[in-house]
């Protein structure tokens, strides 16, 4: 019998190199795979880069004050990753280290993201997206280091940014439900980013709240197929606040 | 600069609100645009929040709160029947596609050819970088686009400018500004003055607004 489940969070990232990409998954507070992230910081992992979707950093503070501390991260990937409030920001240690230099920061439009990932997913090179015409976006890539120019296309008189596929080496899914055969079932809205994650990654490891059977989860419900899903680990329900303030 | 009296932010939303028909699927972004939910309770409207979820109820207090069930402003709110839940790439599938009559947005600038700027703050002193968001595939998408704000910044400068001096979220977007100030509609003839805070006159609200203003021959008080 194929059982996918890993003994522990800890056991289930050991192998992660230096230098890996991590796709991190999470709207904010939602959805975040907080166990996973917290193995990572554990092991000593360096030179990570994180590919967010939208903000599961500043959705767990004391995530980033570890990130920042151990040094793990090189890069970080995302649509909406440093607070919107200037003072909240200036405690934000992932916002002082983008500000000295020491991590690159690189922006996307968000349905951009979702493209980039879907892509890796698919086999897809790249996708032409109107999003970001008329803003620096279509220019080259936004970031707080050296930028990297794209190219515009026009189909139809209408113009179009080309958007490379982002293949993560890993993936980190935080899923409400899981079987043994790494068919998995999200609450509500922390689905966001995590069904393309886990599609996109070469290796998706998932943390699940509810470990149930294979045929427990009604087929038709199945929102992420176990074909893409390589270790489960059983975690416990963490509760957060719902907040970014 | 003297800043003028006009509508609180809760005022603004509730303009705005009188924009949005039965049966409309609408986004509201961050900021003032998100006030418009308190405004539209029992009304047919479905509001999608790019999180995933269409049909996204009010906001959830107590017992009701879920974590993992939250609006695009982060903010716990709770489901209704018909709502749905699906993932980030429907989210935004629907969102470019087209299928959201009415985006609602917060904006730092705006011009009289319906650019916008939004998503990076000079003042916050980050350089190229920013929290962009969803904020331009809403716009990419956007069949009708209101841009919601105070018609003027803290300090009494116009955030509708002749030409933006903040890096642009979209350009040729905007259809419609509600400010605490006024009603605007952009057209091919630029920003025409459609409704105005009651007590004030054209003039003052020129003197606080940078690209010369079209009076509408029909300007009325805004109405609530």
């Amino acid at each position: 019998m194929i059982d996918k489940v890993w003994k522990s969070a800890e056991e289930a990232v050991a192998d992660i190199p230096d230098g890996a990409t991590i796709a991190i998954p999470g709207f904010f507070v939602a959805g975040v795979p907080r166990t996973l992230l917290r193995a990572l910081i554990a092991k000593g992992a360096k030179d990570i880069t994180l590919a967010c979707g939208c903000g599961p950093l500043i959705g767990d503070p004391e995530i980033i004050e570890l990130l920042i501390k151990n040094k793990v991260v090189k890069k970080v990937i995302d649509s909406y990753a440093l607070y919107r409030s200037a003072t909240k920001g200036a405690q934000d240690p992932l916002e002082q280290s983008v500000r000295r230099g020491e991590i690159e920061l690189e922006v996307y439009p968000m349905g951009t993201l979702a493209e980039k990932y879907r892509a890796a997913a698919a086999g897809i090179a790249a996708v032409y997206t109107p999003t970001g015409v008329g803003s620096v976006v279509q220019e080259s890539t936004v970031t707080n280091k050296n930028p990297v120019k794209k190219e515009t296309r026009v189909f139809d008189g209408k113009e179009y940014v080309m958007e490379l596929a982002l293949k993560p080496d890993y993936a980190f899914i935080h899923a409400g439900t899981g079987d043994r055969e790494g068919n998995l079932q999200y609450r509500r809205t922390a689905r966001n980013f995590n069904p393309v994650m886990a599609a996109a990654a070469k290796i998706t490891i998932a943390e699940v709240e509810n470990l149930v059977e294979p045929g427990d989860i009604v087929p038709e419900f199945i929102h992420t197929p176990g074909v893409y899903v390589q270790r489960v680990v059983v975690v416990p329900r963490v509760t957060y606040a719902v907040t970014i303030e | 600069m003297k800043k003028l009296e006009g509508l609180p932010r809760e005022m603004i939303a509730l303009r705005a609100s009188k924009e949005l028909k039965d049966g409309d699927y609408v986004n509201l972004g961050i900021g003032i645009p998100t006030l418009i939910s308190n405004w539209i309770e029992g009304r047919d409207i479905f509001l999608q929040a790019e999180i995933g979820m269409t049909k996204t109820g009010p906001l959830a207090y107590g017992n009701d709160v879920d974590q993992d069930l939250i609006n695009a402003s982060c903010q716990a709110v709770v489901g209704l029947p018909g709502s749905a839940y699906f993932d980030i790439v429907e989210s935004f599938g629907m969102i470019r596609g087209g299928y959201m009559n009415v985006i609602c947005m917060g904006a730092l600038q705006v011009n009289g050819r319906g650019d916008y700027a939004g998503w990076n703050n000079p003042a916050r002193g980050l350089g190229n970088v920013g929290d962009i968001g969803g904020s331009m595939d809403l716009c990419a998408g956007a069949n009708k686009l209101i841009i919601l704000m105070e018609h003027t910044t803290r300090d009494g400068q116009p955030k509708i400018v002749e030409e933006l001096s903040y890096p642009a979220t979209a350009k040729g977007k905007v259809n419609m500004v509600v400010t605490s100030l006024g009603v605007f509609e952009v057209t091919p003839q630029g920003m025409v003055l459609k409704e105005i805070y009651p007590g004030l006159t054209v003039e003052q609200v020129q003197s606080v607004t940078e690209p010369k203003l079209t009076i509408a021959p029909d300007l009325k008080e805004i109405e609530l």
